[in-house]
């Protein structure tokens, strides 16, 4: 096999997937199609990382920068479909959702990682924004998979507010692209990444100014930056687990992966206004509003989803202080979190099914009632609280000792925001996990091993990072700025 | 030939904006479905005459699209829709006129400052202004209205703001061009769905309707 085959096969294999999910009927069947097929576009992604890379064309790239988003991406989106098999069968035994809901959901489900995949190795600002348009479409349908009067208003303020945000996206774009268009020419090379970024230091700095303030709010709608989050908490509070979990784990990854890229375009043109303010300004904001909306939440699915827009918040401000140090700190960070953050909607997703409530005050003694769930989400909580040896503690430390070498009054508002967070978290996950057990206690059904799965990861990372990934992302700080 | 050429483009862009301020005060939903349907026939002229200036042959395909599918379709489609649910009284606007109407004067004002200034190339730049001035006279419709129908006739207004920068863009890729047309495609889909499901649910597509679930759960 070749790269070109692998890279092809991670784009392939989920389109014909959906499409063959579309025609089966019969859940059971479905799901473990969905599975299988995840689980094959998971194994190309990864073959990527030792294959040859296929020469980068008009459309499609491999590079450094990409090739772990891809992996880590299609991984996630193989144990979330794991997880989502042994889990919608409840839903629909309870009533929640019909099998002709189930049908779309595994379809739209594969069209989502085509989606994201293709954003991920576009070489094209076009295609990119096209694609990550598709994938914000196909979970608009996915959060109002439920039909209850909560999953439609969230799914419609997703709708509308994503809509907003990849119109500006779309602006940015093209804007972008009049940039270019004097230096490259007309038509499809002004819009293909690797030429934009060899000729970016001719590019009209004036225009791409006006651009990435477009594409910085119109991609961050999409990675949740407040003051544009509004979307966020309902999408993830009212559609199915398993999309919630995909939802922070991988989309709003893309999505700040889009604005990387441009980043990356305007670091490189000199004359051009730096990025860093405008990043630092709108991360801090969105970590120290998550860290207070914290404490007022009480549903739990909320509580987590108001925990991404923190982390996002984290992961936006190292990149803005750049530099090779904040920016390994940025990449592992958005690793880390993916993996966590999804590891922990696995959690909740059964504890919602168990207790048959979201609610926070009727959720207790986890730990004692069910082991191996109660333990698992209190470490995944603690990992996502930053509390050593899990890796995100190793990101957040590099993110702050940067930020105290570099701007210690920033940093000070960054220990602010991290401990204010880390009290709400702990907080809540002694009510949920400890004390005496709430009622009802129904049995489990999904399943644990992807939690498990994930929590390993995190804690071995943080324990000891294979050589490997430290060569790849200090490659990738480097060419960051 | 050249000064004639640009002439007519901004006149054609500037009448876009003029409609966009049509938009917002029209307060009867199907007063306003009709004036959408003048601005995407105007979207259709001005990107046709782009086509004819720049001699790019694709960009027709994306004027009669805009003139068949925004000018036609989707107008008459909402008439049916707002037909159907009964809610062709007035418009509920949640600021006044006046005031609604000087915040659109100021962003046109804003974005004609900053892009005038800032491309280098005569011929993209005041095309450019007067897009991002539908965009975010779209938007500003968008917050402003409370329904459904009206907001989704934002969005879309400001989608034409978006076909009208990528066609003055000179000579930008075709594959954009139909996949801008193909997501305001899909986009009515999603957006039909929802009507649809919202309609089966609350008898109303008023947003107020939704808006008392908003928040937390108790």
């Amino acid at each position: 096999m070749t790269g070109d085959t692998a890279l092809s096969a991670v784009l392939i294999l989920p389109v014909a997937a959906a499409a063959l999910l579309a025609l089966l009927p019969g859940y059971r069947i479905s799901a473990w199609v969905n599975v299988v097929a995840s689980l094959a576009t998971f194994l190309a992604a990864a073959s990527l990382l030792v294959l040859a890379r296929p020469e980068a064309g008009d459309y499609l790239r491999v590079d450094d920068v990409n090739i772990v988003f891809i992996v880590l991406n299609t991984f996630v989106g193989f144990t979330a479909a794991f997880f989502s098999a042994s889990y919608i069968g409840h839903e629909l035994e309870i009533g929640r959702v019909t099998p002709a809901n189930l049908r779309f959901y595994h379809a739209m489900y594969q069209i989502m990682m085509f989606g994201m995949n293709l954003a991920l190795v576009s070489n094209n600002i076009g295609l990119m924004w096209v694609a990550i348009e598709l994938a914000t479409l196909t979970t608009v349908l996915m959060v109002g998979l439920y039909r209850t009067h909560e999953a439609l208003e969230a799914a419609w303020k997703y709708f509308i507010l994503g809509s907003v945000g990849i119109a500006l996206a779309l602006f940015g774009t093209i804007l972008v692209y009049v940039a270019a268009q004097p230096v490259l020419g007309e038509g499809m090379p002004a819009m293909v990444w690797s030429n934009l970024i060899g000729a970016a230091a001719q590019l009209d700095s004036a225009m791409l100014n006006v651009a990435f303030v477009f594409l910085l709010v119109g991609y961050g709608t999409k990675v949740g930056l407040a003051p544009f989050h509004a979307w966020l908490p309902d999408a993830h509070a009212e559609g199915p687990t398993p999309i919630s979990a995909v939802l922070s784990g991988l989309l709003l990854n893309v999505a700040l992966y889009a604005v990387l890229r441009f980043k990356l375009l305007m670091t490189a043109n000199e004359a051009a206004v730096a990025p860093g303010p405008l990043m630092i300004g709108l991360g801090l904001l969105s970590l120290i509003f998550a860290a207070f909306m914290l404490y007022r939440r009480r549903d739990i699915k909320r509580l987590f989803a108001y925990s991404s827009i923190e982390h996002m918040g984290i992961i936006v401000f190292a990149f803005g202080i750049g530099g090779p140090l904040a920016n390994f700190a940025g990449l592992l960070h958005m690793v880390m979190h993916s993996l966590t953050k999804s590891a922990i909607f696995f959690a909740v997703g059964n504890v919602t099914q168990i207790k048959g409530t979201q609610k926070l005050s009727e959720i207790r003694g986890l730990t004692q009632s069910h082991p191996a769930l109660g333990w698992g989400l209190v470490l995944a909580v603690l990992s996502i609280a930053g509390m050593p040896p899990s890796g995100v503690f190793m990101s957040e430390f590099l993110v702050v000792t940067t930020s105290f070498a570099r701007m210690p009054v920033l940093a000070l508002i960054l220990v602010f925001g991290l401990i204010l967070a880390f009290g709400a978290l702990l907080l809540r996950l002694t009510g949920v996990a400890f004390g005496t057990p709430s009622e009802p206690n129904a049995p489990m059904h999904g399943s644990l091993a992807p939690l498990w799965l994930h929590l390993a990861l995190v804690y071995l990372i943080g324990l000891h990072m294979p050589q490997a990934m430290v060569d790849w992302f200090q490659t990738v700080a480097a060419i960051l700025g | 030939m050249q000064g004639y050429a640009f002439d007519i483009a901004h006149m054609l862009a500037g009448g876009l904006v003029l409609v966009s301020f049509m938009m917002i005060y029209q307060d009867r939903l199907y007063a306003l479905l009709n004036t959408f349907a003048l601005q995407a026939v105007l979207l259709a002229l001005a990107v046709a005459w782009q086509a004819y200036i720049q001699s790019a042959h694709h960009l027709y395909a994306s004027a009669a699209l805009a003139l068949v599918f925004k000018g036609m379709i989707v107008p008459w489609a909402l008439h049916r829709v707002v037909q159907r649910l009964g809610i062709h009284r007035e418009v509920e606007t949640v600021a006044g006129v006046v005031p609604t109407m000087l915040a659109g004067m100021g962003l046109v004002a804003l974005s004609m400052l900053q892009l005038t200034q800032s491309a280098e190339s005569a011929i993209a730049r005041e095309d450019l202004a007067f897009a991002l001035s539908v965009i975010l006279l779209g938007m500003l419709m968008m917050i402003t209205r409370r329904n459904a129908v009206s907001q989704v006739v934002g969005f879309m207004s400001l989608e034409n703001g978006l076909i009208l920068a990528a066609a003055a863009a000179q000579g930008m890729p075709l594959v954009v061009e139909i996949s801008v047309a193909f997501s305001v495609l899909i986009a009515m889909i999603v957006i039909g769905v929802f009507l649809f499901r919202i309609r089966e649910r609350f008898d109303s597509v008023d947003l107020e309707a939704l808006d008392e679930f908003r928040g937390e759960r108790r």
